[in-house]
């Protein structure tokens, strides 16, 4: 298949634009898709429009919409699709590679994430019930009802959700995926290497029978992502710790930030810390270590420095490998200057006298790598003697993690915000301390590596609570 | 036209300039005293307009740092001036002093104008950088000329440079709903059939209102550049096919570059400017050896020479890029296509901010 043109998606109608850009297979000159640009005033004018978005939604109940959320999945995960604007389509294998030959991630890791995403559309009832706490689906149909025998009432606070994706990680689209069953439109600017996901994603829904109405794609600049994250009734993004704080008091906005996510043991299980070393291994790898989900951080009361070793030895055997092998678990980089800027980073980091790469002991070769015309940097973890080391709690886009030791009395002090954190023990007091803790997000407790995560839970929030409020209401008699 | 017409026409316009610039009796104090400095005399040097590689390109500083006095020719001695200001963000704008010629540039523009989508003794608005600017004098004189009266829209552009600069967009937001919310009252409430804006400004108007189904026929717009894709949007969509889009490129320097509104769809949107010749002159230079003129569909840096007996302003290089198009039917001379600010592609400029 030749490279097809993505068009831009106004209320599910394909837009050429005049604006195109070239996006080409990584470490080639050969094309891989003609994207369609759009202006950041064609999007200012379609959010005014977005009523009659949702009203074509609006036309089914939630009940239709989750079932259509079903299908759809089962469709993502098997069926050809329309690709383009020439009629072509997209087999699950195309869509394989063409999104590893635009995002340098492995064809494994893609499958993975294929299944990932199939998990979600098929779990969308657990899901709904989940974030609206078991909420009748006839109550978003209907406009009131009761819940656990209490009269309740909820409006949307949107007439779309957006959001601006980002290239390296097709799994975050799981993100915006219930909101059609919620009844919100959707309004997707995709990372410039990755249009694959959020496009096959919607042609899933139009085919199991959602209206087309309901999705909007516009690839942009960065003044259209400006004025989507300005004008949006509700808008997802991904950034760092400086974005989240610019947008921490706007309740339009949801930053999905650094997940500084932690792997913590307990004093009353780290002679056992050998048993964890398969969970630890997964939870900093896991995902190429691209998640915000994987642990940046591990904090243990004592053997640190046998606990890297350990960990440096089975990281080690994960190297870039060719894309399409089998056992390929880390992914390349589509910008590979992003590679050497995150190098430095860690180098920088280890001019500290108490900062030491254990990995650096077991890996072949160098940590940045360059295969295949792609740059990688190979798993790396950095033993820190505390958290005052620059590297402590620092989180970047491939396999990272420091160990430090810290004891279990002050760890809650030091370790600030985490999306994730997994602590293996069985120390009732710290439990609930930790359950008290309003800096972790997610709990784990036990041995549950911190990138498996369930979603009928809220995830950087709850995406029903941030499409709906909750009123109050009552009728008179006589109504 | 021919363009053997059109380059006979204006190698005669630059004798007649050189003769006008650098004679005592109607020449400028700046360009005598530059002749004397230079120790060659432009009179019989610069024959044609080929030969104006033999000046150095004009620096818009001196409109900053010399004295206006400096810049009026002998022939308009005690004749008071108008100062136009262009720039000016910060510190001392640049200032141009002139008399008669935006009259003579928009009534020439006036000709180029479709009387169906411009009907002569419609009423204007103008919607942008009023102030100092040539633009607000010279948009009421074509709406006079054209035998109708112009209403006025202040919008400053430097404070919104100064607050993109800060990065406080939400205020720019506001700033421009302010304008916005004064421009759509006149529309609303007055017969208007012509609008000046830029093309941002145009696009806020008509996310409020039908532009068209007001009685606006019309829309003359110029400030920044515009991609393809943008004037696609703005003819479809802001003015909704029914209004006629008719986008300029100038400044106060040159006057007005005109395109061919008429035949943008069958282009695919993209824009040919053509100078004012021979009151002004665009060439497209290499940027690295600027007497080097491209060839015909490559980009380079715009070159702009203006040749009035007001002002003379050789080679003055725009901070804008373009590609080199050929002469038109209408247009017997060079046009420059799908401006952009110079650099575009390297670097980031603040451009088109109203």
């Amino acid at each position: 298949m030749s490279a097809p043109h993505i068009p831009i998606l106004r209320q599910g109608k394909p837009y050429i634009s005049l604006d195109v850009q070239t996006v080409n297979q990584l470490g080639t000159e050969d094309p891989a898709a003609e994207i369609s640009f759009a202006c950041a005033d064609m999007i200012k004018y379609d959010l005014h429009k977005m009523g009659e978005a949702r009203e074509a939604l609006k036309k089914f109940s939630c009940g239709e919409l989750v079932d259509i959320t079903k299908r759809a999945g089962e469709i993502f995960l098997n069926d050809d699709l329309p690709i383009g604007v020439e009629g072509d389509l997209q087999s699950p294998e195309d869509y394989v590679l063409s999104l590893a030959a635009t995002s340098g991630l492995p064809h494994s890791l893609i499958r993975m994430n294929m299944q990932r995403l199939g998990g979600i559309f098929g779990q969308i009832d657990d899901i709904f019930q989940g974030l609206t706490r078991g909420l009748d689906w006839s109550v978003l149909d209907k406009g009131y009802g009761e819940q656990g025998g209490a009269p309740v009432s909820f409006s949307p606070t949107t007439n779309e959700l957006a959001v601006i994706l980002p290239s390296n990680s097709p799994a975050v689209n799981a993100l915006w995926i219930p909101a059609i069953a919620m009844k919100v439109p959707v309004l997707l600017k995709p990372g410039r290497e990755e249009p694959w996901t959020p496009w096959r994603i919607i042609q899933a829904f139009i085919k199991a029978g959602c209206p087309a109405e309901a999705f909007n794609l516009y690839p942009t600049q960065h003044d259209g992502s400006g004025a989507i994250i300005r004008r949006a009734g509700r808008v997802m993004l991904f950034g760092d710790d400086s974005t989240v704080k610019q947008y921490e008091n706007d309740p339009r906005i949801e930053v999905h930030g650094t997940g500084y996510s932690k792997f913590v043991i307990g004093e009353d299980e780290i002679e056992n810390w050998e048993q964890y070393v398969d969970s630890m291994v997964e939870s900093v790898s896991a995902n190429s270590g691209r998640s915000c989900i994987c642990t940046s951080t591990i904090v243990v009361p004592k053997y640190g420095d046998e606990i890297a070793h350990a960990i440096s030895k089975r990281l080690a055997e994960i190297k870039p490998l060719a894309q399409d092998d089998p056992e390929a678990k880390l992914s390349g980089f589509a910008n590979p200057q992003f590679a050497e800027w995150i190098n430095e980073a860690v180098e920088d980091g280890l001019q500290s006298s108490g900062s030491r790469d254990i990995t650096s002991e077991y890996r072949e070769g160098e940590r940045f790598q360059e295969r295949g015309g792609m740059n990688y940097l190979q798993p790396t973890i950095i033993r820190v003697d505390s958290f005052d080391e620059p590297l402590a709690l620092r989180e970047f886009l491939f396999p990272f993690a420091s160990i430090v030791e810290c004891p279990q009395s002050e760890v809650l002090e030091k370790v600030g915000y985490s999306l994730v954190l997994t602590a293996v023990t069985k120390d009732v007091d710290w439990i609930n301390q930790l359950f008290d803790c309003p800096e972790i997000e997610r709990l784990n407790v036990g041995n549950v590596p911190t990138n498996r995560i369930s979603w009928n839970q809220p995830h950087e929030g709850n995406l029903f609570e941030f499409l709906y409020t909750r009123r109050s209401f009552a009728f008179a008699e006589s109504a | 036209m021919t363009s053997d017409e059109a380059k006979a026409q204006l190698d005669e316009r630059v004798r007649e300039m050189m003769a006008w610039h650098f004679s005592e009796e109607t020449g400028c104090p700046f360009w005598l005293d530059w002749k004397k400095e230079a120790g060659w005399d432009p009179r019989e040097e610069v024959k044609s307009y080929d030969d104006i590689v033999k000046f150095p390109h004009f620096q818009d500083e001196w409109l900053r740092d010399e004295k206006n006095e400096r810049f009026v020719p002998n022939a308009y001695k005690g004749r008071p001036f108008n100062v136009f200001e262009t720039g000016g963000t910060t510190g001392l704008p640049k200032q141009r002093v002139g008399w008669e010629d935006y009259k003579h540039d928009y009534e020439q523009f006036s000709h180029q104008l479709s009387d169906e989508f411009f009907p002569k003794g419609g009423n204007w608005i103008m919607v942008g950088p009023t102030g100092p600017r040539r633009l607000r004098l010279a948009v009421e004189h074509l709406a006079n000329f054209r035998g109708g009266s112009c209403y006025h829209v202040d919008l400053d552009p430097r404070w919104v440079k100064k607050l993109i600069g800060r990065k406080e967009l939400g205020q720019v937001e506001r700033y421009q709903a302010h304008v916005m919310a004064q421009a759509v009252e006149i529309i609303k409430h007055r017969d208007i059939s012509c609008i000046f804006t830029t093309p941002r400004l145009l696009a806020s108007i008509g996310e409020r209102i039908s532009i068209s189904d007001h009685g606006i026929k019309g829309c003359f717009c110029g400030g920044t550049s515009m991609t393809p894709e943008y004037v696609r949007f703005l003819q479809e969509e802001v003015l909704e096919n029914k209004a006629q889009f008719v986008p300029t490129y100038g400044n106060t320097l040159m006057g007005l570059a005109v395109s061919i509104p008429e035949e943008l769809p069958e282009n695919n949107y993209s824009v040919t400017y053509y100078a004012p010749q021979p009151r002004a002159v665009l060439r497209i230079v290499d940027p690295e050896k600027t007497e080097i003129t491209k060839d015909y569909g490559e980009y380079g840096r715009v070159e702009l020479t203006t040749l009035t007996h007001e002002f003379f302003m050789p080679r003055f290089l725009e901070r804008d890029e373009a590609i080199r198009r050929e002469p038109h039917a209408k247009y017997a001379w060079d046009g420059v296509g799908d401006v952009r600010p110079f650099g575009a592609l390297t670097k980031k400029v603040i451009e088109g901010v109203y």
